[in-house]
């Protein structure tokens, strides 16, 4: 069923509000790859606010969903998300990256509740994600394996490893998505190695392959949907994002895969974010 | 079966290293019912399709595609499985190090790893399919539990073991066509406890994998020259047993250890990091491959030519016993 007007109004509303705390922890911890966090933020709002069996009082509860964020360098915007949804108390947040904090710019699995795997070296999380889906079928359980890859990431061999021994087995109980802001380090993607097209190679892997605006929450609800709709083969949803989204001055800017920010630029940040939403929710 | 003992094979003796692992991971897979095996399109090789044959439902092969394997199986371990993966050591602890490293050990997941091929023993296939820095890498990952079994019959027990073991584990093995040097699986293994195989009071051999043969063989023949030579299997590298290490420094005051490994970073390092630790003074030798690739040949010539089967052995303990070692009377104070 689509999201309601009311539920994308609600999903927005979790956005700004999840934004403007990545815009803190980055000021608090002294830096963070905040360019990402912002891209990766609508996708992952729509899976822990309206898409996830998920049950934050029991991080390990066995019939969970499992989330990756296979794009480690993500954490800021994952732990915001996981903090907010009561899996740990979030004023813990303001010690991200501090030294002794559970929370370094990877989340640990073992430190962070809700962090179904330790991530941030590139091109590991779907092969995880894959042994999760995998594990689920051979114990007859239901639960839904979601893994989360940055676009450079796909530069690794081993995601298209993992690609295709997902797609071999089939394993429709598993739904990857890219977030496909089109910026690495050190610039855009396809200046550096071209990944396009990239919903067809994942099609000619075995992959049923969407794409979508990973901004409009109409959008991420349908491909979900039909995700998880889709019987005998995997499918990746690629989304088309910002880096850096509602940060005016982060905007497309591949200098803001990771930066420090002072309290000048919070108030900045802030206030673009809130006029972003005022134009969206009024 | 012995009582305690999780695995039974007829005529074990007449069987390879990895055959009997691969029909050990058979029975084990009757007691495990979450067992699930895994590789990468060495099945036969590693003996671990023996299992798949079996239990085809709980059989995985990837193909070609090991640092995959290794995530998936981080993964299968995280679904609540027991996952047990072999391929060949230098794709393990070389190729998919990281994998092993960051998806199980950092994690400290229940992922038992067999590891095949390991040292120089599949020596015709050249370098690229050595693999002789594999003790060093795993036994620097926090978490890992690292064994060499000596033979086949101590492969089944520390595969057996290892099922009870907590967090991820490392067993080396070669190819293993060599005999075996325990006639029974009843002689108390236990991972972390090394076996004292020989004892004697003038020299102490440590030694693991196919090393230990040699080095039994090694100390017959010096016991015919007169010397008492202490064997120690040394088949847990980490956590390696300090205690038999100090034992045989004060009791025997030299030692040689001998690896089919790169002499740095493997048992011979691992010794001696516990032996300087202790303050003790002791001769010491290691025998290993000395920081080179290895030329290309059979296995048992290879040997031969590194100096670690039973006549290099024997060469280096009678240069060791050449050398005085000057006590003075407060040896035993010293710290």
């Amino acid at each position: 069923m689509p999201l309601t007007q009311e539920e994308i109004k609600e999903l927005h509303k979790k956005s700004q509000e999840i934004r403007k705390r990545i815009v803190e922890i980055t000021y608090s911890a002294g830096g963070g790859h905040i360019g990402g966090s912002l891209s990766e933020t609508d996708v992952l709002v729509a899976l822990y606010y309206k898409y996830l069996n998920i049950d934050p009082s029991r991080a390990h509860w066995e019939d969970r969903d499992r989330m990756i964020l296979s794009k480690g360098h993500g954490g800021i915007g994952w732990a915001a998300i996981l903090g907010d949804k009561g899996y740990f108390d979030k004023t813990l947040l303001k010690d991200f990256n501090k030294t002794g904090s559970p929370f370094g710019m990877h989340l640990d699995s073992l430190k962070v509740p809700g962090c179904d795997a330790s991530t941030g070296s590139l091109g590991h999380g779907l092969a995880i994600a894959l042994g999760l889906a995998l594990g689920a079928r051979l114990k007859g359980k239901s639960w839904h394996t979601y893994v989360m890859l940055g676009d450079g990431e796909c530069c690794e061999g081993s995601v298209w490893e993992s690609a295709a021994i997902v797609a071999h087995h089939k394993l429709d109980n598993l739904t990857g998505f890219v977030d496909r802001n089109k910026l690495m380090i050190d610039g855009p993607t396809e200046e550096i190695t071209t990944l396009e097209p990239l919903e067809e190679k994942f099609r000619v892997f075995g992959w049923e392959a969407l794409r979508i605006d990973g901004h409009d929450f109409t959008q991420i609800g349908d491909a979900i949907e039909k995700a998880r709709a889709t019987k005998g083969k995997p499918t990746m949803i690629i989304c088309d994002t910002i880096k850096g989204k509602c940060v005016d001055f982060m905007e497309n800017d591949y200098k803001w895969h990771y930066g420090g920010i002072n309290s000048d630029m919070v108030d900045t940040a802030v206030k673009s974010i809130d006029s972003y939403y005022q134009k969206i929710l009024g | 079966m012995a009582e305690g003992m999780t695995w039974s094979i007829e005529e074990a003796d007449k069987l390879t290293q990895a055959e009997i692992y691969g029909d050990v991971l058979c029975q084990l897979g009757d007691k495990y019912p979450d067992l699930v095996a895994i590789t990468a399109d060495l099945a036969k090789s590693t003996k671990i399709g023996r299992f798949g044959e079996k239990f085809p439902d709980r059989f995985f092969n990837v193909g070609i595609a090991e640092n995959t394997m290794f995530g998936m199986a981080a993964g299968m371990a995280q679904a609540g499985l027991r996952p047990v993966v072999s391929t060949f050591a230098v794709f393990t602890a070389l190729r998919s190090a990281e994998q092993v490293r960051t998806d199980i050990c950092y994690q400290n997941l229940d992922v038992k790893i067999i590891a095949t091929h390991a040292g120089i023993s599949f020596g015709q296939a050249g370098s690229t399919h050595h693999c002789t820095e594999d003790i060093a890498i795993t036994r620097s990952f926090a978490n890992m539990t690292v064994i060499v079994p000596a033979d086949g019959i101590e492969t089944g027990n520390a595969v057996a073991a290892a099922m009870e073991w907590p967090g991820p584990v490392y067993i080396r093995i070669g190819r293993g066509f060599e005999p075996n040097v325990h006639t029974t699986q009843d002689y108390g293994f236990e991972i972390g406890k090394a076996e004292t195989i020989n004892d004697g009071n003038d020299i102490t051999i440590i030694c693991c994998g196919v090393t230990v043969l040699h080095a039994v063989r090694a100390a017959k023949v010096l016991e015919q020259e007169g010397l008492s030579v202490r064997v120690i299997n040394m088949h847990t590298i980490k956590p390696i047993d300090k205690d038999v290490i100090l034992k045989a420094v004060e009791e025997t005051k030299r030692i040689v250890t001998v690896e089919e490994h790169n002499v740095f970073g493997g048992l011979g390092s691992a010794v001696g990091e516990v032996i300087v630790e202790s303050g003790k003074a002791c001769v010491f030798k290691e025998l290993g491959l000395p920081d080179v690739y290895s030329i290309v040949g059979y296995p048992e010539d290879l040997y031969n030519y590194y100096k670690i089967d039973s006549d290099g052995i024997v060469e280096t303990i009678s240069e060791m016993m050449g050398k005085k070692i000057e006590e003075d009377e407060d040896w035993e104070d010293e710290t």
